[in-house]
C-alpha cells in the first residue's frame, strides 16, 4: 500500500482539529485543574468553536477536499459547519450558568459538546458513507453521555438509557444500510455511487431489491437522527430528561447534522433515482409534521412541546426532499439556520425562568402571567414562538416560504396544503404560550427572575438574528444558494 | 452625502431602538437627546444632500440607491431602496426639519409625562416610517413606510390610553385608516399584476404603453390609490377620523396629523401623477373632492369652540386645497402647499399647545381671551402663522395657495376656482377668530386659573420662532413668474413632474386680479372675524339664534358622526351580533368543536403509542422499516 | 451476482447444519447415566456459591470497557506493524497520535478515580 496516493490534506480539516484539540485540552484541564478555577473551562470551550469558526470561514469558497473524497471543505459542508458551529456556541454560552445553577461546572461536559460538534462536522462535509457513519457515531455517543448528565436526576438517566437503546438500534440498520448499498455499488463513496447509481439494475442484477432495501435503512438510521415518525420516540422523553441546554443542543445542531447527511446522500448520489424513493418521503413528511404538531396541541410542558413542535419541523424541512430541486435545498440551509436561532433563544427562555429545584417548563405554574413580571423575557419568547409558527416578519416565516414554495414550483401542491394545514394548527400551541404569558393572571409563585449575562446574551442574539432574518433573508438565502453542493 | 441617503431613516429608527428598550433607565435628558438628535443629524444630512442636489445638473437629480435586496421569489422582485429626488428630497426636509423642531418643542411640553422615554420612541419610530415611506423607490416599501405610520398614529392618538375616549379616537382613526388603506394594497396588487414589478421608475415608464388614456385599468389603479389617498389624508368621506385624532398629545396633532402623516396622501397622489394623469376621471374626482372637503369642512371649522377642533378641521380644509392643486394637474403647487402648510400648520398647533400648556389644558374658546400680553411669544408667532393661513399677501400661505387657485382657473375650473375662493374667505375668518378669541377680548379664563398664566419655557417658544420665520419666508422660494420671482420651486420639482410652460391662455392682468380678488376675500374674512368677536362681541349668539338650524348643523359637524353610526356602524354591529349569535355560535362553535373533537381523538391515539417504554418505541422503528421494505417490494 | 448470495446461504445452511449434526451426533452415541454430582453447574472447577443470576458491581463493566478500549487499539496495531515499513515516517505519526489520544483517556480516566477499587 502506498501513501501516496491518498490526498492528504490537513488544511481541510483544519476546523476539525481545531475542536479535537481543544476538546481533549478540556478533558485533561478537567483531570488536573482543581475545583475552583474550573470556571475557565466553558470559555476555553467557546474559544475553541470561535476559532474554528473563523477557520471555516477562511476555507469557505475554496471547496478543497482531501483525503480522497472523505474529507471535504465545499461550502456545503462549510455552511453547515457554521450552522454546528453557531449552535454549539450558543450552547455553551446557555450552560455557563445553567451548570453553575446545577454545581456540575465540569470541563468534560464542554468537551462532549466539542467532540459532538466534531462529529456533525465530519457527518456534513464527507462524500464517504463510512466517515459519515463515523461521525455519526461520535456525535451520538457524546449525546448519550450528555443528556445523562444530571447523574442524580432518575429521569436524567432514563433520557440517556432510552437515548442509548433506540440510538443502537438505529445504527444497526444505518450500518446494514450501508453495507448493502457497498455490496451493490462497491464503495461508500458517494460520489461515484452518484455516477453508478443509474446502472443499479445492471451492476446489482437480481437484488436490486437489496439496494433498496439499503436505501430504505439509511433513511430509518437518519429518519431516528432527524427525529421523523414513526422513528421519533426517542425525542420527547429525551427532552424532558436530558439537562435543558443538551435538549436546545439536540434539537439544534444532530438535527441539522442528519439532514446534511441526508441531503448529501439523497439528493446528490441517490438523486437520478428520485422517483424511487420520493414518495417515502413524501409519507415521512405528512406524518411528522401532523404528529408532532397534533402531540403538542397539549402538552404542557415546554420542553416537551419544543420537542414535539421539532418533530413537527422536520417534517416542514422533509417537504423539500420531495421537491429536491435547487431551491429547496437552499431553502432547508436557510431553515436549518433560522431553526437553531429560534429554537435555541426558547431554551435559553426556559433556562431563564427555571432555577435549582424546578426546571422552568411547566406552562401553568411558571408561565402564567410571567411576560408581565419579565418583560424581557416575555418579549423574546414571544418573538420565539412567533417565528416557530411562521410569522413575518420573522425568519420562521421565511425559512417556511422558501421551502413550501419550492414545493409548489415542483408540483407537489397537496403536500404543501398539508403543510400550511399543519402550520395552522401549529399556530394554537405556540400563541398558547404568548398568552399564557401575558394575559393570563399570575400564578404565585412567578416572580421576576435575575437573568445572568451568558443568557441574555443569547436571547439577545437569537432575537435579533431572527427578527434579521426575517427582515432581510435575501443575504443569507443568497449565501445558502451559493452553497448547494 | 447622497450615498449615506439609508442613513435619514436609519438614525431615527436607532433613536426608537434606544429609548425604547433601554428608555426608562436612560433619564430624560438622553432620552431626549437621542430623540431630538437622531431626527436632527438625519435634517441636517437632508440639508447636506439638497445642496449635492442642487449642484448637479437638473437631469441627474433623479438618483437610485439599493440598500439591500428585499423579497427576491421568482417573479416578485423586491429591494429596499431609496429614490433621492427633488420630490422625496422636499418630503424628506419637510418631515425631518418640522419633525426635529416638534421633537425639541416635545421635550417641554411632555417634560412631566410618565410615559416620557415611550412617547420619543414612538415619535422616532414614526418619522423613521415617513422617511421611508417619502424615500422609496418602489410600491411595496411605500406600503410598509404607509402602514408604519398608521400604527404609529394609532399609538400615539392612544397615547394617554388611559382615557377612553383617547384610546376610542385611536381606535376609529386606525378603523377608518384600514378601509383606504384596503383600497390601497388592492391598488398595489393591481399595479404588479398589470406591470409585473412594483418599481416606481419601471412602472412609470411602462405606464403610457401599458395603460390607455383614460381607459378603464388606468382608472381602477388610480381610484383604488387614491382611495388610500383618501383615508390617509382625512377627505371626504373618510375624514372623520382626524378630528377624534386631537385627542393625542398637541406635537402629536402638529407632527402627524398636520404636518406629516396626513400629506402622504397627496404625496403618494403627487408621485403616481404618470398614473393619474392617464385617468382624467380620477383627476377630476380627485380635484372634486379635495375642493368640496375643503369647502366643508371650512364652514365646520367657523363654528368649532374647541381650539385644536378648529384646527383640525382647518387641516382638513387645507389638505383638500393641496388635492385640488393635484387634481388640476398642478401638482407641483399641491407639494408646494403641503410645505409652507406643514411650516404654518405645525406653528399653529405648537402655538395652541402653549396656550394649553398656559391654561392648564383648557381646550375650549369661550374660555380664553386677553392672552397677547401674557404670552407675548405665542402671540406674535401664532400671528405670522395665522396670516400666512389666511393667505395675507407676503406671507408663504399666499404664494402657495394662490398659485393652486390660479391654476385651478386656469384649468378652465370656473367652479372649483370659486369654492377655493370662498373656502379661503371662510379660512380667514375661522382663523382671525380664533386668534381673535384667544389672545383679544376680555379674559373669560376660569378663576382658578387665571392667576398662574404663563409663557412657555424656551424650549418650546424657540422652535415657534424657527417655524414663524419659515411660515414667513417659505413662500419666497416659489414666488410666480408674474411677481417678478422665477418659480424656483417649480422649476426645482420640473425633473419629477416635468416642464409645464405657464399656460398662456390668460394675460397676466387676469392672474393679477385674481389675486387681489382672493387678498380681498381674505380681508373680508378677517373683517368679519373682527367685527364679530372684537366689535361687539354679542353678535354671533343672537345671529346663531337667528340662523339656529344652520349654526347647529354646522356646530353639529353636519351631523356626519351620527350619520355614519346611524347607517354604517349600527347595522354593522347588528350585523355582528347577528353573525356572532347565529354563524359563530353554532356553525363555527359547532365545526370548530367537532374539529377539535377530531384532533384530540388522534392526539389520544398518538399519546398512547408514547407509552415510555423502549420496547414499544423500537416496536413502532421496526414498523416503519417493515413499511418502507414493503412499499419496496410491492413498489 | 445471484450466485454469490446463494454461496452465502450455502454457508448458513451448512454453518446450521453442521452444529445440528454435531449435537445430534453426540447425543447419539453418548451414553446417558446421569447422577448428582454429574447435574451440579460448576465454574472454574470450583462449586459455585448462590446463583448465576446476581447484579454486578458497575466498576466491572467500567474495567471491562476500558480494556477493550486497549484490546481494539492492539488490533489496529498488528496490521500497522505488518506493513509499517512500506507505509514510513509519516504513519508512524499518526499511529503515536492514535496513541497518545488513548493515553489521554486513560490518564482522564485515571485522574478522576475511576480505577480505583472501592
Amino acid at each position: 500500500m502506498d501513501l501516496s496516493l491518498i490526498d492528504i490534506n490537513w488544511q481541510v480539516i483544519t476546523p476539525q482539529i481545531i475542536l479535537a484539540v481543544f476538546g481533549f485540552v478540556l478533558l485533561l484541564l478537567e483531570a488536573f485543574l482543581p475545583k475552583d478555577k474550573k470556571g475557565i473551562l466553558p470559555h476555553l470551550a467557546w474559544i475553541g468553536i470561535a476559532l474554528s469558526f473563523f477557520f471555516s470561514v477562511n476555507l469557505f469558497g475554496s471547496g478543497f477536499s482531501g483525503f480522497n473524497g472523505m474529507a471535504l471543505a465545499d461550502n456545503f459542508a462549510l455552511f453547515f459547519s457554521f450552522i454546528f458551529l453557531i449552535s454549539s456556541f450558543l450552547v455553551v454560552l446557555l450552560s455557563i450558568s445553567f451548570l453553575k445553577r446545577e454545581e456540575q461546572v465540569r470541563g468534560d461536559y464542554y468537551a462532549l459538546l466539542l467532540f459532538a460538534t466534531l462529529g456533525m462536522m465530519l457527518m456534513a462535509s464527507s462524500f464517504d458513507l463510512i466517515v459519515i457513519f463515523l461521525g455519526l457515531e461520535i456525535v451520538s455517543v457524546s449525546l448519550y453521555i450528555l443528556s445523562g448528565f444530571r447523574k442524580k436526576d432518575p429521569k436524567s438517566n432514563e433520557a440517556s438509557m432510552k437515548f442509548f437503546l433506540m440510538g443502537s438500534f438505529a445504527t444497526s440498520f444505518l450500518i446494514f444500510g450501508i453495507a448493502l448499498i457497498y455490496g451493490n455499488f462497491g464503495t461508500t463513496n458517494l460520489e461515484k455511487i452518484l455516477f453508478l447509481a443509474p446502472f443499479s439494475g445492471v451492476f446489482a442484477g437480481a437484488s436490486e431489491f437489496l439496494l433498496y432495501a439499503g436505501i430504505g435503512f439509511l433513511i430509518v438510521g437518519f429518519g431516528f437522527k432527524i427525529a421523523s415518525v414513526p422513528f421519533h420516540m426517542w425525542m420527547p422523553d429525551v427532552f424532558e430528561g436530558a439537562p435543558t441546554p443538551i435538549a436546545g443542543f439536540i434539537s439544534a445542531g444532530p438535527k441539522a447534522a442528519g439532514f446534511a447527511a441526508l441531503l448529501r446522500i439523497f439528493l446528490l448520489a441517490f438523486s437520478s433515482i428520485k422517483p424511487d424513493w420520493t414518495l417515502i418521503f413524501w409519507i415521512l413528511a405528512v406524518l411528522s409534521m401532523t404528529t408532532g404538531n397534533l402531540l403538542a396541541l397539549w402538552q404542557t410542558n415546554l420542553k416537551r412541546l419544543l420537542a414535539y413542535s421539532s418533530i413537527a419541523h422536520g417534517g416542514y424541512i422533509l417537504i423539500a426532499f420531495v421537491s429536491g430541486s435547487n431551491s429547496a435545498i437552499s431553502g432547508v440551509l436557510f431553515y436549518l439556520s433560522a431553526y437553531i436561532l429560534m429554537n435555541l433563544g426558547a431554551f435559553a427562555v426556559i433556562i431563564s425562568m427555571g432555577s435549582k429545584e424546578k426546571e422552568g417548563t411547566d406552562l401553568y405554574k411558571e408561565y402564567a402571567g410571567a411576560g408581565l413580571k419579565n418583560p424581557f423575557l416575555g418579549v423574546f419568547m414571544a418573538i420565539f414562538m412567533l417565528s416557530l409558527a411562521g410569522f413575518p416578519p420573522t425568519a420562521g416565516f421565511f425559512a417556511k416560504f422558501y421551502i413550501f414554495s419550492s414545493a409548489i414550483k415542483s408540483g407537489y401542491l397537496g403536500l404543501v396544503i398539508i403543510a400550511v394545514i399543519n402550520s395552522l394548527i401549529s399556530v394554537y400551541y405556540y400563541l398558547r404560550v404568548i398568552v399564557y404569558m401575558f394575559m393570563r393572571p399570575s400564578a404565585e409563585e412567578v416572580k421576576p427572575v435575575s437573568i445572568p449575562f451568558s443568557l441574555g446574551l443569547v436571547i439577545l442574539l437569537t432575537g435579533i438574528g431572527i427578527l434579521a432574518l426575517g427582515i432581510l433573508p435575501q443575504e443569507l438565502l443568497n449565501l445558502a444558494y451559493n452553497s448547494i453542493f | 452625502m447622497i450615498e449615506y441617503v439609508w442613513l435619514i431613516p436609519l438614525l431615527p429608527l436607532i433613536g426608537f431602538v434606544i429609548n425604547g428598550i433601554l428608555g426608562r433607565r436612560l433619564g430624560k435628558t438622553l432620552v431626549s437627546l437621542i430623540g431630538c438628535g437622531t431626527i436632527g443629524v438625519s435634517f441636517l444630512i437632508s440639508v447636506k444632500i439638497l445642496f449635492e442636489l442642487l449642484s448637479l445638473p437638473a437631469e441627474h437629480r433623479i438618483i437610485e440607491r439599493v440598500v439591500f435586496p428585499w423579497i427576491y421569489s421568482g417573479l416578485f422582485k423586491v429591494n429596499v431602496s431609496f429614490l433621492l429626488d427633488p420630490l422625496s428630497c422636499v418630503m424628506i426636509l419637510v418631515v425631518s426639519g418640522v419633525g426635529f423642531f416638534i421633537h425639541v418643542y416635545s421635550i417641554g411640553y411632555m417634560g412631566e409625562d410618565k410615559g416620557f422615554a415611550r412617547f420619543f420612541s414612538f415619535m422616532n419610530l414614526f418619522v423613521f416610517f415617513m422617511l421611508t415611506l417619502v424615500l422609496s423607490n418602489n410600491f411595496l416599501l411605500l406600503y410598509l413606510g404607509w402602514e408604519g405610520v398608521g400604527l404609529c398614529s394609532y399609538l400615539l392618538i392612544g397615547f394617554w390610553y388611559e382615557k377612553k375616549s383617547a384610546s376610542d379616537a385611536a381606535k376609529k382613526a386606525f378603523i377608518v385608516n384600514r378601509i383606504g388603506d384596503f383600497g390601497f394594497a388592492l391598488g398595489i396588487m393591481l399595479i404588479f399584476w398589470t406591470f409585473g414589478t412594483l418599481n416606481y421608475s419601471d412602472v412609470f415608464l411602462q405606464a403610457p404603453s401599458i395603460l390607455t388614456l383614460g381607459g378603464g385599468l388606468a382608472t381602477a389603479i388610480t381610484l383604488l390609490l387614491f382611495a388610500g389617498a383618501v383615508g390617509k389624508s382625512a377627505q371626504i368621506p373618510l375624514y372623520v377620523w382626524l378630528p377624534d385624532a386631537m385627542e393625542g398629545p398637541t406635537p402629536v396633532s402638529a407632527l402627524i396629523h398636520a404636518a406629516t402623516m396626513v400629506t402622504a396622501g397627496v404625496y403618494m397622489v403627487a408621485r403616481c401623477h404618470v398614473l393619474f394623469q392617464l385617468a382624467p376621471f380620477t383627476m377630476g374626482l380627485v380635484a372634486v373632492i379635495g375642493a368640496v372637503t375643503a369647502l366643508y369642512t371650512a364652514s365646520i371649522g367657523m363654528v368649532q369652540n374647541d381650539i385644536k377642533r378648529v384646527l383640525a378641521y382647518s387641516t382638513i380644509s387645507q389638505l383638500g386645497y393641496m388635492f385640488l392643486g393635484c387634481g388640476v394637474g398642478a401638482f407641483a403647487s399641491g407639494i408646494f402647499h403641503l410645505m409652507t402648510h406643514a411650516f404654518f400648520k405645525a406653528l399653529l398647533f405648537l402655538g395652541a399647545g402653549c396656550v394649553m400648556h398656559a391654561l392648564s389644558g383648557e381646550l375650549n374658546m369661550q374660555k380664553m381671551g386677553e392672552l397677547k400680553n401674557k404670552l407675548p411669544v405665542t402671540f406674535w408667532t401664532m400671528f405670522a402663522a395665522v396670516l400666512a393661513i389666511s393667505g395675507i399677501p407676503l406671507f408663504s400661505g399666499f404664494f402657495s395657495k394662490d398659485e393652486i387657485l390660479w391654476k385651478a382657473f386656469s384649468q378652465g375650473n370656473l367652479i372649483l376656482w370659486i369654492i377655493g375662493l370662498v373656502t379661503a374667505g371662510m379660512t380667514a375668518f375661522y382663523m382671525f377668530r380664533l386668534f381673535f378669541l384667544t389672545f383679544f377680548g376680555k379674559s373669560r379664563v376660569d378663576e382658578s386659573i387665571k392667576s398662574h398664566i404663563h409663557e412657555s419655557p424656551k424650549i418650546m417658544i424657540v422652535p415657534l420662532m424657527v417655524l414663524a420665520v419659515l411660515s414667513v419666508i417659505g413662500g419666497y422660494i416659489g414666488v410666480p413668474k408674474s411677481l417678478g420671482g422665477g418659480n424656483n420651486f417649480e422649476s426645482f420639482l420640473s425633473p419629477v413632474f416635468g416642464e409645464k410652460g405657464e399656460i398662456a391662455l390668460h394675460p397676466a392682468s387676469t392672474e393679477y386680479l385674481l389675486m387681489a380678488l382672493s387678498v380681498v376675500v381674505a380681508l373680508l374674512g378677517i373683517f368679519f372675524a373682527y367685527r364679530f368677536y372684537i366689535k361687539s362681541p354679542d353678535l354671533p349668539k343672537s345671529l346663531a339664534q337667528r340662523f339656529s338650524f344652520p349654526y347647529k348643523l354646522l356646530l353639529n359637524k353636519y351631523y356626519v358622526d351620527e350619520l355614519y353610526f346611524k347607517i354604517v356602524v349600527n347595522p354593522l354591529l347588528k350585523f355582528a351580533t347577528f353573525l356572532w349569535q347565529f354563524f359563530d355560535v353554532k356553525v363555527i362553535d359547532g365545526i370548530a368543536n367537532g374539529l377539535a373533537n377530531t384532533v384530540n381523538w388522534f392526539a389520544g391515539i398518538g399519546r398512547k403509542v408514547q407509552t415510555g417504554y423502549v420496547r414499544n418505541y423500537a416496536l413502532g422503528m421496526v414498523f416503519g422499516v417493515l413499511l418502507i421494505l414493503a412499499y419496496f417490494i410491492l413498489r | 451476482m445471484p450466485s454469490d448470495y446463494a454461496f452465502v446461504g450455502l454457508f448458513l445452511v451448512f454453518g446450521v447444519a453442521f452444529v445440528l449434526f454435531v449435537f445430534l451426533l453426540s447425543k447419539l452415541i453418548a451414553p446417558y447415566k446421569p447422577n448428582p454430582v454429574k447435574k451440579e453447574n460448576y465454574e472454574c472447577g470450583e462449586v459455585p456459591i448462590g446463583q448465576g443470576w446476581v447484579q454486578f458491581n458497575v466498576r466491572y463493566y467500567l474495567f471491562a470497557i476500558i480494556f477493550v478500549i486497549f484490546d481494539v487499539e492492539v488490533v489496529f496495531l498488528f496490521p500497522w506493524a505488518v506493513v509499517y515499513k512500506s507505509l514510513g515516517f509519516f504513519a508512524f505519526i499518526e499511529m503515536l497520535i492514535f496513541i497518545a489520544i488513548l493515553i489521554f483517556g486513560l490518564v482522564y480516566v485515571w485522574r478522576k478515580g475511576a480505577l480505583k477499587w472501592v
